[in-house]
């Protein structure tokens, strides 16, 4: 099986361009995040930040620096408000299970959305085991909640509500604010979690002045390194450890702190708020020149999400009709264009992207979407490449379509 | 159940099918064409095949509405079969299409099978037409038929539900 892998690679070469633009899944980490990590390794830090010796007490420092910066740029009251974790996955999967189990005795009652991400849907899922219910809020054509629904699904039994800020496939940008007050209106005790994984260092996002109990962010996504991520937690409330073992300073994550990632992050976070706006600015030039170029050239398409102001700067995802997705990802692939698909052709559940069924797009529309993103690292050069790349790939695999299930 | 997310290590021939498709393409005089799978699962195939009087293959032709397996599978059907008697086309299996092609990672053995399911329809419908029933044509479906219209009913009943859903 690798020596496929190696043919599929073998067929790249020569290649003259490589833009990558699938930030939903990983992505490269700028040479300046990893000259920030790499004494951490071998230099300094190295040690147990709860262990009295030197390299321990500096792990201990950095460690605290870094929390105290990633404080900053979230908006926190205080440091122990941070609470680091492997990842945005094991920060939802902590969001939900550790507010469910220290909330069992209130009542049993989640309320989430119909286009959360898997590290959500799939959680509250599993907590049916425990006794909980979920409610699932449906949203409109451009993937905004319907506030109207939230308010009747909140009673007294309402343990948690967690809303994205930000949808990571379709960029909306959802009313946050409001969803809060209407959850909190209706009912105090209920503990509001968000996703805010494709929010922060996006747009402007402030736990404080948001109000919310909860949020997750995530490393990766703000293009430091992967395996790191957070958790806020609003001084006072109560979220349980869902992992036993060995707690150092981080309360709510056993094991030993990873120095060197959480370095990362912050750095990354310093690089996306230095310059905030510019970065905001440029991004959100080339999201809007992706997009309109793709329609400028490419006949039968569909853009999913919103436009404008109300759409995440850094987001494209558009539905080709009549090419699958899969298809299409790998004839991009071989011209140096690197994307993803909500298509199902990997898996044999035969389910497309949840969020693009949830907003309305048929099947066959999701089957055909590209998602998209865009870094303050991309040139108008690139976007040009990829704008050259897209129509000739589209036509091909349309052309291999036919008249195929064109009724 | 617990299943991890594998890449699609597509081998070569795979990919050299699905950057060069052989047999690409409607054929206007095609004695008969068949059509297997569903947009809305994500794979779809058209078969189209010029038989002549001895009930040889002397042409085949395909389009695909799928991923690189399924675009690859198709095509290799229709060089497999060209020159063919139907009584031997109908006997190709859709292992063997999956050997032709090298070897398909296990999730996409379905798009040899729908394939064969689409080839196995045209052969059907080329006797129908003809009003002829061979005794070596089995009048019960083939595994390969009857997936491809389990996959089809899954369909309908999704898009019922998305109907059913928008209604609401």
């Amino acid at each position: 099986m690798v020596e496929n892998v190696k043919e599929l690679l073998k067929a790249h070469e020569g290649l003259t361009r490589e833009v990558y633009l699938d930030i939903e899944n990983s992505s490269a980490v700028p040479k300046e995040v990893i000259d920030a990590m790499l004494p951490y390794y071998d230099q300094l830090a190295y040690g147990n930040p709860t262990l009295t010796h030197k390299p321990g007490w500096e792990a201990f420092e950095t460690i605290m620096e870094s929390t105290q910066k990633i404080a900053k740029f979230l908006g926190c009251g205080t440091l122990e408000e941070v609470n680091f974790t492997p990842g945005e996955t094991e920060a939802d999967n902590l969001a939900l299970m550790g507010t469910a189990f220290s909330m069992k005795d209130q009542g049993k009652k989640i309320v989430i959305s119909e286009i959360e991400p898997i590290n959500v849907l799939h959680v509250a899922d599993m907590l049916k085991k425990y006794g909980f219910t979920t409610t699932k809020i449906p949203v409109d054509g451009e993937g905004f909640i319907n506030l109207e629904k939230l308010r009747e699904s909140i009673d007294n039994e309402t343990v948690l509500v967690s809303l994205s800020t930000v949808n990571h496939e379709i960029g909306t940008i959802q009313r946050i604010k409001e969803a809060l007050q209407i959850v909190k209106d209706k009912n105090p005790r209920t503990i509001f979690h968000t996703d805010a994984s494709d929010a922060y260092g996006k747009i402007q996002f402030n736990v404080k002045d948001l109000g919310v109990d909860l949020a997750t962010v995530s490393s990766y996504k703000i293009l430091g390194p992967r395996g790191m991520g957070a958790l806020y937690v609003k001084e006072g409330v109560n979220v349980e450890k869902i992992l036993e073992g060995q707690i150092g300073t981080q309360k709510l994550w056993p094991g030993v702190e990873n120095t060197p990632l959480i370095v990362g992050f912050s750095k990354a976070s310093e690089l996306a708020f230095q310059n905030f706006n510019e970065n905001v600015n440029h991004m959100r030039v080339l999201r809007d020149k992706l997009i309109d170029g793709i329609f400028q050239t490419v006949p039968e398409i569909r853009l999913n999400g919103p436009k404008g102001g109300k759409r995440v700067p850094d987001n494209v995802n558009i539905s080709f009709l009549k090419c699958e997705g899969e298809a299409l990802t790998i004839e991009l692939s071989l011209k140096g264009v690197y994307v993803s698909s909500g298509s199902a052709c990997t898996r044999r559940v035969l389910q497309p992207s949840h969020v693009l069924v949830a907003i309305g797009r048929k099947f066959d529309e999701a089957h055909g979407s590209l998602l998209m993103k865009v870094t303050r690292y991309h040139t108008e050069e690139d976007i040009n490449y990829v704008l050259g790349v897209i129509p000739k790939a589209v036509e091909r695999i349309r052309g291999i379509t036919g008249s195929t299930g064109v009724e | 159940m617990i299943v991890s997310r594998m890449p699609l290590p597509y081998n070569p021939k795979v990919l050299e099918l699905f950057r060069n498709p052989k047999n690409l393409g409607k054929m206007e005089d095609a004695t008969v064409t068949a059509v297997a799978g569903n947009p809305l699962c994500g794979d779809m195939i058209t078969f189209y095949l010029k038989i002549n009087d001895q009930d040889i293959i002397e042409k085949a032709s395909f389009e695909s509405y799928g991923c690189a397996a399924n675009i690859a599978t198709s095509s290799i059907v229709t060089e497999m079969i060209r020159g063919m008697k139907l009584e031997n086309a109908w006997k190709i299996s859709w292992k063997s299409v999956a050997e032709a092609v090298g070897g398909l990672p296990s999730i996409k053995f379905h798009c040899g099978v729908l394939a064969v399911g689409a080839l196995h329809r045209a052969i059907r419908k080329y006797y129908k037409n003809k009003g002829v029933s061979p005794n070596w044509l089995p009048q019960e479906s083939t595994f390969e038929e009857k997936q491809a219209l389990e996959e089809e009913e899954l369909a309908k009943m999704l898009e019922k539900r998305v109907k059913a859903a928008e209604e609401k």
